[in-house]
């Protein structure tokens, strides 16, 4: 053995361990700081009034009552809209047109649409909605949102249902099994967990949007839940109350920030718990 | 390995006379392609009404190509074609008006690697039954035990039956596949390779099942393993790259073959 040569290798391994384990840290260290300050700052103006007051008007006290809740329809609305979308498509991909040309384009431009910058889609529906009626709405920053929703569904669903082996679906079909049933009493049973985990993660990526919300659902400084008028929404509360020069304004900004990374969290969380490979059906 | 299913590798089966037999399925001038690939050539083979037919022949030589066409399984993919004939009790399957869902409830298959469905054991078995019955809860639990007894297997998940598929062992799957399998009521069971993900002991189960089984099922079954087609089956067809070069009584096959490479194939020239 030639001991110089491994004396070398190891210190070479040694100086490439302590470069990445630096690199790590770097970047951890932000992350841990931005979670420290929001935490500090949010956690100090967190109190029941938040979740019970409307939004104040500059200099009063108040809470984040209707951003919250307008938050909860949009959010909401837009999944009921974008998981069926989504998982129909991507049902159609990894089960009746594998094969298929379409399937390929329509994965290409779905690719583009998940990274499409989330202002572009701000403005489409800006375009083709707010501009014809005439006025912002929480619906049309609902279908905004279900915009994003359908690109990451698509592709969860197209993955998790690949991933269920051909030697299921041989099976199913070796009884005698009808496709469409095969599909939806084998395969999805076999790829819940990760298809719900998709759902979650796009719950999870546009309850921090706030550009395609800003063009479409405007804002609303007092109580509405009627999807025809301009909505609330805690990331464009968080917007436009961070800017101002208004102390309440700022803390509530850090409050709701606050609210949504927790939410955000806790669904990261049940998506984990979720995908966890389990023995049980 | 001491038990005696493996220490015999001696043919046990009389001599049958297949023109007194009646052919449950005739494969007739069988061509097959995968893409521009012929990968059968003129295949000519019967399978015998309640008798076993075993295939063997080394990898890639397309005997479970071969059957994956018995029950079009080869439809689910793209690119792949068969010219010829198959007659299931007359009727061609390879026919386009040809039922799929239908013919595959009347043809079943066991795979190489145990696939239950991701449900409890008990709707393994009566998830297959409810597809073209409808039976009152009583009857469908009667159905599901005796799929489960037929299979052998009812003794070790009858406390369980709640349990998931996927808790089983490996070889309590293959069984709870062929529970699935024969609680639909096919007419011929395909097994391809049963038990090649399985251990000895495992083995020996599904051989002594096939054995009963082919009372009431017409049986073809792909292995890699010679003593066990010498062991199950009535019937022994050797294929070697795409032909069908031997077809004939078990015992001709592994003591007398008439072709050469046959010969050459059982007593472990090449394979």
């Amino acid at each position: 053995m030639n001991h110089a040569l491994y004396s070398c290798r190891r210190q070479k391994n040694r100086l490439v361990v302590s470069l990445s384990v630096a690199a790590t840290l770097f970047g951890l260290a932000w992350l841990v700081l931005i979670l420290g300050v929001l935490l500090w700052k949010g956690f100090s103006g967190l109190s029941l009034a938040v979740f019970t007051q409307m939004t104040p008007p500059p200099g009063a006290a108040g809470g984040l009552l209707n951003p919250i809740v307008g938050s909860l329809i949009m959010t909401g609305l837009a999944v009921l809209i974008g998981t069926p979308l989504g998982i129909l498509a991507g049902t159609y991909m990894a089960e009746y047109g594998r094969y298929d040309r379409l399937t390929s384009v329509v994965r290409f431009i779905n690719d583009i649409l998940l990274s499409a910058p989330s202002i572009v889609i701000g403005l489409f529906i800006y375009e083709v909605m707010v501009a014809r009626m005439g006025h912002f709405s929480g619906f049309a920053g609902a279908i905004a949102l279900s915009v994003i929703v359908v690109p990451v569904v698509v592709r969860t669903t197209e993955d998790m249902l690949t991933l269920v082996p051909d030697t299921l679906r041989e099976a199913g079909a070796s009884i005698g099994l009808p496709r469409a049933m095969m599909i939806t009493k084998v395969a999805y049973r076999a790829a819940r967990a990760g298809m719900v985990t998709g759902v979650l993660l796009a719950v999870a990526r546009i309850s921090g949007e706030t550009a395609p919300l800003l063009f479409t659902a405007l804002n609303n400084q007092f109580w509405s839940a009627d999807l025809n008028t301009p909505m609330a929404s805690l990331p464009v509360v968080i917007f436009q109350f961070a800017l101002s020069p208004y102390q309440e304004w700022q803390q509530l900004a850090w409050t709701g920030a606050l609210i949504i990374t927790l939410a955000v969290l806790a669904l990261s969380i049940v998506a984990r718990a979720l995908a966890a490979p389990r023995k049980s059906s | 390995m001491s038990m005696a299913t493996f220490t015999v590798p001696a043919v046990a089966h009389s001599a049958v006379d297949p023109t007194a037999l009646e052919a449950k399925i005739a494969v007739r001038n069988l061509d097959f392609f995968y893409g521009d690939h012929r990968a059968l050539k003129s295949i000519n083979v019967s399978l015998y009404d309640r008798k076993v037919t075993a295939f063997i022949g080394p990898s890639g030589c397309g005997k479970s190509t071969l059957l994956r066409i018995l029950n079009r399984m080869y439809d689910l993919y793209p690119n792949q074609r068969a010219a010829g004939e198959v007659l299931f009790d007359g009727e061609d399957i390879l026919s386009p008006a040809q039922d799929l869902n239908l013919l595959r409830a009347r043809i079943g298959m066991v795979f190489q690697k145990p696939t239950p469905f991701p449900m409890t054991i008990y709707e393994n078995i009566a998830f297959g039954i409810r597809l073209y019955e409808k039976l009152p809860k009583s009857e469908l639990d009667d159905r599901v035990q005796h799929a489960l007894a037929r299979a052998a297997l009812w003794d070790e998940v009858k406390a369980k039956l709640n349990a998931s598929g996927l808790s089983l062992s490996g070889g309590q799957q293959q069984r709870l596949c062929i529970a699935r399998t024969v609680a639909v009521r096919p007419e011929v069971i395909l097994f391809d390779e049963p038990c090649s993900a399985l251990d000895p002991i495992s083995t020996a189960k599904i051989e002594e099942l096939i054995n009963e089984l082919k009372e009431d099922y017409t049986i073809a079954i792909v292995t890699h393993n010679m003593q066990q087609a010498a062991r199950v089956s009535d019937f022994t067809a050797f294929m070697y790259l795409g032909e069908l070069v031997e077809f004939g009584d078990t015992t001709k096959i592994f003591t007398s073959p008439n072709d050469r490479r046959t010969q050459d194939y059982i007593t472990g020239r090449f394979g």
